[in-house]
């Protein structure tokens, strides 16, 4: 059997595959169809320093091969979420949690209430979601501006303790993407997850044009695949043409299959989030997961990274047309 | 008869057996203008009972769609001929559940459940109204059978557009102490809808509690009336809004509903698929639901993802 496990930011987790944020509540509901346990990591939904209660219905629409979404981060609060802690280190879950705010005040409050709770310890680390309007900004996101997210990131930063590893989440169609990355490491973060989907929107054909339904939201699912395999390859060619210090960079967007996941992979991933799949698959996390090992089995691979390219072409983004960093020497991906 | 309050959520999930499986379709014919369909499901029938849901994966292999549907099952049969059966009550005119509609017997479906709560039963034999609409109230029939076993007098509304579009009317002749029909188009029974004729109804039969199971417009006449009758009323609300589109495990939110707690001042959101189906109708807060979907109202307090202990 192939050895997948990876090194993340300086944590061993069992294999590469986790939840996403908001696609697996706190962990217990998944638990009756999966073991939270056995996947790479379990990434809680976001919370912010109140519960909210968030967006009207519709809050999803489907795509042909996705979703449109907008929970308005309808979530109930980080004092809910710390309550789950003790049941989710029981089961023996490596956890990192998802923060939210509208305010670069307001994550630094999570933040300051997560590392005042004995549970917070054995948490593995932090995922800060910064495609979240920002409410100094006249609702931009955070991710949209790289001293915007650089802010939230370096506010959260110094109120963890170094062990707790700290991830940005960024969307796809984060404006200046790659700057926004790079400000966000040096903020302090030590990785990248990439990402939130692309904001999109759809309107329901079926409902009665007196009583239109639609949804302005985040786009997921199989459909936005190709442009979060295109942001974890541009972020991680600046990273080996020295743009930015080099970080793992989580991948999401799109997981369906173990083949979904290694794309991720081969575009400079150290790790994948199975997201919205898991709304039409419960078992998805674990399925990809166990997809993966049967594929590179087959190969003959005996462990990841003999899956994986030891130095990664730039061949996607051709030089000097979308991404200035990708016409640049190409590096070691030193997974 | 009480509706927990969000702290009895993470009961629910420790406490309920869900089961995934894929599941043969043995029997798939028309009834009236639904279809029902009859699955082979031994982990979901075993612990399922009337009022819950099943998700239901759609698409078929390589083009399943991203949400599953949820669906109020019409009966669970523990043990039979094939082993446990659920059976399933599908209107092919809704376009979300088209592909459903369009089985065949030995097609496979991916079924998770059974999901959220149960009707509650009146401890003791109570009289009991059960009123349904359209392929949601085929889920009372189940309903009506076990609240006769524990002796409780029930009389059944079915209401629907047309006589084509009423389920169960000749079963439930059988089974229930009285049943009223009504009909839009006056095709049959009382020529109306059913929240013409509860509050007769509830007068006459002094019913303690009202059961429905339907569409949202008609939760919420059911909910007025047995208020007005000073009856418990517990409603079976069953998709995000008009939509029956979803994860239905609780991890995607997009179901939630605006419900008073038990002390009716404070308004939380609960998932209809995990703290739900079945909510107490006093307690769903109707004057949220415009145009057929939930407004969250601005006093609404915390959300559904779970909530701790």
């Amino acid at each position: 059997m192939v050895d997948l496990s990876v090194s993340l930011a300086g944590h061993r987790l069992s294999n590469p595959v986790m939840t996403a944020s908001g696609c697996a509540g706190h962990g217990r509901e998944l638990n009756r169809f999966l073991d939270v346990a056995a996947l790479g990591a379990m990434v809680t939904a976001s919370v912010t320093a109140e519960p909210r209660a968030g967006s009207d219905a519709p809050r999803m629409l489907e795509t042909p091969a996705g979703l449109v979404a907008d929970t308005g981060l309808s979530n109930p609060g980080v004092a809910a979420l710390l309550r789950d802690l003790p049941w989710l280190h029981s089961v023996g879950a490596t956890v990192i949690v998802s923060i939210a705010g509208s305010t670069s005040a307001e994550y630094a409050r999570v933040a300051d209430q997560l590392r005042s709770s004995d549970d917070f310890a054995r948490v593995m680390g932090l995922e800060v979601n910064l495609s979240v309007p920002n409410a100094s900004a006249a609702g931009r996101s955070f991710d949209d501006d790289p001293l915007s997210a650089a802010t939230v990131v370096g506010r959260v930063r110094e109120r963890l303790p170094r062990r707790t590893a700290l991830f940005a989440k960024l969307a796809v169609d984060a404006r200046d993407l790659v700057e926004v990355a790079a400000a966000c490491l040096e903020a302090g973060a030590h990785g990248l997850t990439l990402g939130n989907g692309p904001r999109g929107m759809t309107i329901h054909v079926d409902s009665p044009t007196h009583r239109p339904v639609s949804v302005v939201g985040r786009a997921s699912g199989a459909a936005v695949r190709p442009m979060a395999v295109l942001a974890v390859q541009r972020v991680h060619q600046a990273m080996l043409a020295g743009r930015m210090s080099p970080a793992p960079i989580i991948g999401v967007g799109g997981v369906t299959s173990g083949r979904d996941a290694l794309e991720l992979l081969r575009a400079g991933a150290t790790a994948v989030q199975v997201g919205s799949a898991t709304f039409a698959d419960p078992r998805a996390p674990a399925r990809v997961r166990d997809d993966l090992a049967r594929l590179l089995d087959s190969w003959g691979c005996a462990s990841l990274g003999d899956a994986l390219p030891t130095v990664v072409q730039s061949a996607a983004v051709p030089a000097g047309r979308s991404d200035p960093a990708a016409g640049r020497a190409p590096m070691t991906n030193d997974h | 008869m009480t509706v927990p309050g969000d702290s009895a959520a993470t009961q629910v999930i420790r406490r309920s057996r869900v089961a995934q499986e894929s599941s043969e379709v043995i029997a798939a014919r028309t009834v009236g203008a639904f279809r029902h369909l009859t699955l082979v499901a031994p982990g979901v029938a075993e612990s399922a009972g009337p009022g819950q849901l099943v998700a239901v994966a759609v698409g078929g292999p390589g083009a399943e769609l991203p949400l599953r549907r949820l669906v109020l099952l019409h009966r669970a049969t523990p043990s039979g001929a094939y082993g446990g059966t659920v059976e399933l009550v599908i209107d092919p005119a809704d376009p979300t559940t088209a592909w459903l509609a369009a089985r065949r017997p030995h097609d496979q479906i991916d079924v998770v459940g059974p999901l959220g709560r149960r009707f509650p039963l009146p401890s003791e034999a109570l009289p009991c109204v059960v009123v349904g609409e359209g392929a949601g109230g085929g889920a009372l029939l189940w309903l009506a059978e076990v609240l006769r076993t524990r002796g409780c007098r029930v009389d059944l509304v079915l209401g629907g557009e047309s006589a084509r579009r009423l389920l169960g009317v000749v079963d439930a002749r059988r089974l229930c102490d009285g049943v009223t029909v009504t009909t839009l188009d006056g095709s049959a029974g009382v020529h109306g809808e059913p929240a013409d004729v509860l509050p007769t109804l509830l007068e006459r039969s002094r019913a303690a509690v009202v059961y429905a199971a339907g569409p949202l417009s008609l939760l919420r006449a059911t909910a007025a009336a047995a208020e007005r009758a000073g009856a418990v009323s517990m409603v079976a609300v069953n998709g995000p809004g008009g939509s029956v589109a979803g994860c239905g495990t609780g991890v995607c939110a997009g179901c939630v509903v605006p419900v008073r707690d038990e002390g009716g001042g404070v308004t939380h959101l609960v998932r209809s698929c995990t703290e739900g189906p079945v909510l107490r109708g006093d307690r769903v807060r109707w004057d949220a639901l415009v145009d057929g979907r939930w407004r969250i109202p601005s006093d609404a307090r915390s959300v559904a993802p779970h909530q701790g202990e």
